[in-house]
């Protein structure tokens, strides 16, 4: 077991990266103060496949495939001596989406997780890791879409209500390969995502998509970036969220990068928040940084609204309740993302949660 | 049989310069099978009538009454309205993104009757009233009114006229947008909803074409806030022969 010793990586909060987040809420993931328990609660969940692997393999011959200058994730490859390890072998086509489960872990003990999704050449695969019950998890998620390749990864935080997870979710996408991400964070205490992307050869794409749904006292923030240091690769960003109680408060920074190689770049992001209540708060910053004019388009959007009267009255006016009708109004705004999962019974599931979550909220 | 009476209705709304009286004492009484139309210039405050009837939050009621057979609408929340039997198509219908067609017309009837109608027979009824408006099946799985032409919008109002059965419709100018053929068939679906269900119709129009197709009972003439002539189908017809100008110069 590794000592913790950097402590002089620990954030105070003034930082640009950990200006939201409220670090008493970490349980100690970014200071060295978590208890780390040697645990490892990633399991293959779906029947095996040919040409999909999932092992635990040692760290010594698992190097990360990417930098990171965040805290939390220099702790866990510090600490972490195995790697979760999904391949999905060349020219692997799996109809079916692969399931990864982390099972309920506990709450007084902290998981330092380091995970690797490798999709070699020409494979193309959707996974799904469903994340349920309690935790206190920091997690390195790295996956690598090789040329020609093609991932969509749907991850899901339904965490139990006193969950705290910090994950970074970082992909590093080849030439013509492509790259799609749905997160959907709907339960947990604090929740502080990374979907990172980099772009290694041109043609590359990603799409990443995200919905956040938080009530009262629940912290959740989504903070990606998107490196364009290659020619002709293309980024969409679309995340939606909702607040609803007092103290719901969520984060979404929306980073891209053109740097002065990236010529041809096609950009574009957008983060909509519905505040269903007074008292919560949303944080929306997108930001571009552009270092060359040769580039297809680049833009970025960001709205805040509540309610639309209309949208309630049209509703209304053919018998449908206001309760109903801001259920119906709530479901429709994430349905755009959620329906892109493609799994009728994930969706229903999640649905039916954020159902619920409205409810209780009573908003 | 069904009576809709509104009585000295008068109503304003807020603007940054304090609020504005809009209706300015409207008396209008509509039975089940009767058609009125309305007719009037523009910005005399028909939508807002049909708005305050249905009780869109933006229209402050300062006066007057408006009951549905003798149950106090204006007490009513806009659901309530509608389970009492008032329906509105509307002269702009509102897009409701991530929401179905299928899903909405369920949710609504579902609303409506208190329980859930039978799927088989509710999918047919769907099935049957898109058609008869000429309306594609795909629509049910489009999204409320999201990118509909203006007389797709208009023609999905009057399949709901047709699949929920008010008592009482008030139609804003259904017609306003709609080609030759969607005229003919979108009236056809409003005098199918006469014929089965003995509706009660108020037509707001700018033109006599509509009142060919749908024979109305009485024609009101509208001009600021009130109505300020009423008469047979004839009235119309002198409407689109002379214009308004003797009543908005008064
Ligand atoms: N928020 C507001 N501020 C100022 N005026 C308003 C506001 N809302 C409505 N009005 C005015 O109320 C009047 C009546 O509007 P309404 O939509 O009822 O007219 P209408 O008879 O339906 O007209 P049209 O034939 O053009 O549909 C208009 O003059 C309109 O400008
Ligand atoms: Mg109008």
């Amino acid at each position: 077991m590794t000592t913790l010793t950097t402590n002089y990586l620990t954030p105070t909060g003034r930082e640009e990266a950990w200006r939201f987040t409220p670090l008493k809420r970490l349980g100690g993931l970014h200071d060295g103060t978590a208890v780390v328990a040697d645990r490892h609660s990633l399991t293959l969940t779906s029947a095996p496949v040919a040409g999909v692997s999932f092992a635990l393999l040692s760290a010594l011959d698992t190097s990360p495939i990417s930098e990171s200058d965040d805290v939390i994730v220099a702790r866990i490859r510090d600490f972490a001596q195995e790697v979760s390890v999904l391949t999905i072998a060349a020219n692997t086509e799996v109809a079916q989406p692969i399931f990864l489960k982390r099972t309920p872990g506990a709450l007084d003990s902290a998981e330092f997780s380091r995970v690797l999704i490798r999709v070699e050449n020409h494979a193309r695969v959707t996974v799904i890791i469903e994340n349920s019950g309690d935790t206190h998890l920091a997690e390195d998620l790295e996956i690598s879409v090789a040329p020609g390749a093609s991932l969509t990864l749907v991850s899901l935080q339904e965490w139990g209500s006193k969950s705290i997870h910090a994950g970074r979710q970082h992909a590093v996408v080849d030439r013509d390969a492509t790259f799609k991400s749905i997160v959907v964070t709907i339960g947990g205490s604090l929740v502080r995502l990374l979907p990172t992307v980099e772009f290694a050869a041109p043609g590359a794409s990603c799409e990443l998509l995200g919905v956040y749904f938080a009530t009262s006292g629940q912290f959740f923030e989504h903070r990606m970036f998107v490196d364009h240091k290659v020619p002709n690769a293309k980024s969409r960003v679309n995340y939606k969220g909702a607040l609803a109680g007092d103290q719901a408060h969520t984060v979404w920074i929306g980073d891209v990068f053109i740097r002065a190689a990236a010529e041809g770049t096609d950009t574009y992001e957008l983060n909509r928040n519905l505040l269903l209540s007074d008292g919560a708060r949303a944080d929306s910053v997108p930001n571009l940084e552009i270092e060359t004019g040769e580039i297809v388009g680049a833009g970025h959007a960001s709205t805040t609204g509540r309610f639309d009267d209309e949208q309630l009255f049209y509703l209304m006016s053919r018998g449908i309740t206001l309760a109903d009708a801001r259920r119906l109004v709530v479901r429709g705004f994430f349905n755009e993302i959620i329906s892109e999962i493609g799994d009728e019974e994930i969706q229903t599931r999640l649905m039916d949660r954020i159902d619920s979550e409205l409810a209780k909220a009573g908003a | 049989m069904s009576t809709l009476e509104i009585r000295g209705l008068k109503v304003s709304v807020d603007t940054e310069n304090g609020p504005i009286e809009i209706l300015k004492g409207v008396d209008l009484t509509i039975k089940s099978g009767e058609t009125h139309a309305i007719m009037g210039p523009n910005g005399s405050g028909k939508s807002t009538l049909a708005y305050s009837i249905a009780g869109h939050p933006k229209y402050n009621i300062t006066g007057g009454t408006v009951t549905l057979d003798g149950a106090d609408v204006l007490e009513m929340t806009v659901d309530e309205r509608a389970k009492a039997g008032i329906f509105l198509a509307m002269q702009y219908p509102v897009e409701v993104p991530g929401v179905s067609v299928s899903n909405f017309l369920r949710t609504a009837v579902t609303a409506l009757r208190g329980e859930a109608p039978k799927l088989r027979t509710w999918v047919g009824d769907v099935k049957a009233a898109m058609e008869a408006l000429s309306i594609d099946p795909s629509f049910a799985q489009r999204n409320v009114n999201e990118g509909f032409s203006g007389g797709e919008k208009k023609r999905h109002e009057i399949m709901q006229l047709e699949l929920l059965k008010p008592k009482i419709a008030i139609l804003d100018e259904t017609d306003s947008g709609l080609d030759v053929d969607a005229l003919r068939i979108v009236s056809e679906g409003v005098n199918r909803a006469k014929a089965n269900d003995a509706i009660g119709v108020v037509l707001i129009t700018h033109y006599t074409r509509i009142l060919r197709y749908i024979k109305p009972d009485f024609v009101h003439v509208f001009a600021n806030g009130k109505i300020v002539e009423e008469g047979g189908p004839e009235l119309a017809d002198k409407l689109e022969a002379n214009g308004y100008a003797e009543y908005v110069t008064a």
